[in-house]
């Protein structure tokens, strides 16, 4: 197994080299891991996977229903949501199916309703249907005074986008792909059926390219002579709320689009907190993963509305993440068969759901491109620790305690981490090289004290495994 | 399933000190619980003096170490890394621990689970997430348990005794204090200390400030603050504390459905510390977040007899709510019950110039008290005297300032 993060890249040419270790980069490596005759390598520019749109989403496992019909977006959703449903359950990344309710606050929005559902039925999504103000009521008891009526979307479901990320590339690496971390690529060219990636490690070779770099697709595309789409950062910030205000919502609280643009979504997550947002602010910078004082305001004002009592809780996190927009309504998934050669852009919000059919679309892509994939074999499956609260933590489990008593030894509090999640995390294929990328994986200082307890405690742990 | 008489959570001030009381009085078997792994609580990282008596004044984590061996002593089994998850009836909690779960029922149950500050996120400070963010209560344990390395250049969110110690931490670790902030036109601490910090270790406090937001990509690189009259300014620096702002950490309390007091927060209790719930009584930071070691220490000393007379089959009395009105921002105990005799303490919003307080019920003033000048976030103090005039029959009875 290989994970690199610093030294020369090798210099023996791959067969594929995928530009991008996010969500989309992962899976795809994961699904190329498949066939063991490939030497395959995932390039990332950070020091982590998922550290781009991967990580700061709002986690939602989209059934598609309100795709444009026919687009390729649409398909892969569909087909991507089915099986990482499927994934999810034998991986072990938490994923509960709460369903969705598209509230409607005025008249232009309950008009906007029949429409969707006929979306949703074109989109070969049949069980949304239309609820009034008594059946939503019963559904969402602490939902704000006004809302005339919604529609029900019956499987969106939230999910660990996190667990998501690392389960794919875990796999991968495990199945013989070489993870290069903090390998920024600052110039691709392609010549004589080889493509050089120059990074400040040196120069890998391949031949042939994924480009999955996010928000940085069009730049690597342009690079190599393509000028199909703009990435222009579409900035979403989000509040995190306390624990204490999961028991307000039950379903995930979709804003219903209109002329007038997208409002805001309430939706809980597996943690067991509640996410209040995202924001949508049009940026040229793609580092501005800031968050702003005028967009809390305006998240916590939209808020009260949906749900009065959850401004009222503690907010335990804050956060922005810039979702990959292009001047396009579609996925740009393009294949350049003379340069053996495939671009995955402008993959938005919904990459998360379709990940494994992209995957699977970019597989194709690759053979067609003239990759000989050689014989495939099955993955040996991998089993995510546990973050999600409606299935069992270490520290609830008797008999794994009893086997081994750092389970049961709590360092995050708020969050209740186990000593032994942590050293499970410092030890695993793809360990953390930072004390966020303990939080992601372990969930340690991620609740509401924010490190007032176990800041200390948790930093000597992963000081001491890196020692 | 196991029995003890009282079981306590939280091995902080408040929690040593009742299970020491309760078990040299005979009370049967004392059980105190403690998440961390040693006991002692917030004074454990506090390397500063002002702990003990005068007579015999202590740092924080010797005076930890006499109030958990007291404890021990008398006869209170003290168990750490032990963690009280949820309730499991009325007078009954769920644990896990090294040894795996279990649930203690208890004839008397011991809220003191003591108070935290609120982070970074929770005082909605906009910006990046960078690293070198800590709470006071962070970087005491970080420099002082785990000796471990901070940035160089630390700004201070806050002016109140708990960020002059966070001050104190900083250059204990070998790093600068750029400067101080506060909302405040004032310090919130004793003057010495004030112009003790300002003048000997020349640290600059800013007044009526505000942080509005961190920046930096990684390492945090610097503050942006803006003064009242609009101005605003940058201040390099790879470190950033937030002070004070504490909040009881209520967790068990509000799984419990205790009554919590609007104002502050913690359980609603009597004088006697008894919560709504019968048999379950809370003390120290929890309910009025923050005091000394000391008074919290004093009011698990102060419970044991309320929690004796309980298990020896006393009523629980309902008593009468006391309430008060803005600014002030609440007062602690806030129900009234005829035997209560310990002192109450108050926080205020603003300023207040020696101001009189009224404690009126169903319009009928029962008391006047002149205090001395205060200020938020400093404790203020009411005697409890004056509540032999309460109407038990009676309506609430509500503090406020003439």
């Amino acid at each position: 197994m290989t994970v690199t993060t610093t030294g020369l890249l090798p210099q023996t040419p791959y067969d594929v080299a995928i530009v991008g270790a996010g969500v989309v980069g992962s899976a795809i490596a994961r699904a190329l891991a498949h066939h063991p005759r490939l030497r395959i390598a995932l390039v990332e520019a950070q020091d982590d996977v998922g550290q781009g749109t991967s990580k700061a989403n709002t986690a939602i496992l989209h059934t598609g229903f309100d795709a444009i019909p026919g687009s390729l977006e649409a398909r892969l959703v569909r087909e991507g949501a089915r099986r990482l449903a499927a994934y999810a359950v034998e991986s072990g990344i938490p994923v509960e199916p709460v369903g969705a309710l598209l509230v409607a606050w005025d008249e232009e929005q309950l008009a906007a309703l029949p429409g969707l559902a006929e979306k949703a039925k074109r989109n070969d999504f049949h069980e949304a249907r239309l609820i009034g103000p008594p059946e939503l009521r019963a559904r969402e008891p602490h939902l704000g005074p006004g809302a005339l009526g919604a529609l029900h979307v019956p499987g969106e479901s939230i999910i660990c986008p996190w667990t998501t990320t690392l389960a794919y590339a875990t796999q991968a690496v495990r199945h013989g792909v070489d993870l290069h971390l903090n390998s920024p690529v600052q110039r691709a060219s392609y010549a004589e059926g080889v493509h050089q990636l120059r990074t400040p490690r040196g120069t890998l070779r391949a031949r042939h390219l994924v480009n999955a770099a996010g928000l940085h697709a069009d730049t690597l595309d342009r690079q190599l002579g393509h000028d199909d789409f703009t990435v222009t950062p579409r900035r979403g910030q989000l509040i995190v709320y306390d624990k204490f205000a999961r028991a307000l919502v039950r379903h995930i609280l979709l804003p219903v689009p209109t002329a007038l643009g997208k409002g805001v979504l309430v939706a809980p997550t597996v943690y067991g907190n509640v996410l209040l947002g995202p924001t949508a602010e049009d940026l040229h910078d793609k580092r501005a993963t800031g968050s702003t004082a005028d967009a809390l305001a305006l998240l916590r004002e939209k808020g009260r509305r949906i749900l009065p009592e959850l401004v009222e809780e503690e907010i335990t996190a804050v956060y922005a993440g810039l979702r990959a927009a292009t001047e396009h309504d579609d996925y740009r998934i393009t294949a350049h068969p003379d340069q053996s050669y495939v671009t995955v852009g402008g993959i938005r919000s919904t990459g998360l759901t379709a990940s494994l059919a992209i995957a699977a679309h970019v597989t194709g892509l690759l053979a067609d491109n003239g990759l000989e994939l050689g014989p495939a074999r099955d993955l040996a499956p991998v089993r995510m620790p546990n973050l999600g609260e409606a299935f069992p933590r270490p520290h609830q489990q008797a008999e794994l305690i009893a086997a081994d008593p750092e389970y049961g030894t709590l360092v995050c509090h708020c969050e209740r981490v186990s000593r032994g999640e942590i050293r499970d995390a410092l030890t695993s294929t793809i360990p953390p090289r930072t004390l966020d990328g303990l939080r992601r994986r372990t969930r340690a200082r991620a609740g509401r004290c924010q490190g007032f307890y176990c800041g200390a405690a948790v930093r000597a742990l992963f000081e001491g495994a890196r020692a | 399933m196991r029995n003890v008489d009282v079981l306590v959570v939280g091995a902080g001030p408040a929690g040593l000190a009742a299970a020491a009381r309760l078990a040299a009085a005979g009370a049967g078997s004392i059980e105190v619980l403690d998440r961390e792994q040693q006991p002692g609580g917030v004074p454990r990282h506090c390397a500063h003096g002002g702990f003990g008596t005068w007579l015999h004044p202590l740092t924080g984590p010797a005076y930890a170490r006499l109030l958990a061996d007291a404890a021990v002593r008398t006869g209170a089994v003290v168990r750490t890394g032990v963690t009280a998850l949820d309730w499991a009836g009325p007078l009954a909690l769920t644990t896990v621990g090294p040894q795996g779960p279990e649930t203690i029922t208890a004839r008397a149950i011991v809220l003191a689970t003591g108070a935290r500050e609120r982070p970074r996120t929770a005082r909605l400070v906009p910006g990046t997430r960078p690293v070198g963010i800590y709470t006071t209560g962070e970087l005491q344990q970080a420099v002082h348990l785990y000796g471990q390395r901070i940035g160089s250049r630390a700004v201070i969110v806050g002016a109140e005794d708990v960020s002059y110690a966070a001050a104190d931490t900083v250059r204990a670790a070998g790093a600068d204090v750029v400067a101080m902030i506060t909302e405040l036109p004032y310090p919130q601490t004793t003057p010495p200390r004030a112009q003790h910090a300002r003048l000997r270790r020349r640290i600059p406090l800013l007044t009526d400030a505000t942080i509005t937001e961190l920046l930096g990509h990684g390492r945090l690189s610097g503050v942006r603050i803006r003064h009242r009259g609009g101005r605003t300014i940058t201040l390099p620096c790879d470190t950033v504390v937030f002070t004070g702002d504490f909040v009881p950490d209520h967790e068990l309390a509000r799984r419990g459905e205790l009554t919590l007091d609007a104002g502050s927060r913690g359980p609603a209790t009597d004088g006697t510390l008894r919560t709504s719930r019968p048999g379950v009584f809370a003390a120290g930071s929890l309910l009025h977040a923050v005091e000394s070691a000391a008074t919290a220490a004093g009011e698990g000393a102060q419970m044991a007899g309320a929690v004796r007379e309980w298990l020896a089959g006393a009523e629980w009395p309902a008593g009468i709510p006391l309430t008060v009105d803005p600014p002030l921002h609440w007062i602690a105990p806030n129900r009234i019950t005829p035997a209560d005799r310990h002192p109450y303490v108050l926080r205020t919003t603003t300023l207040l110039t020696r101001p009189v307080l009224h404690i009126t019920q169903n319009g009928r003033v029962l008391h006047r008290q002149r205090l001395r000048t205060t200020v938020p976030n400093r404790p203020i103090r009411l005697t409890a005297h004056w509540n032999g005039r309460v109407d038990p029959e009676g309506g609430p009875v509500t503090v406020r300032v003439r």
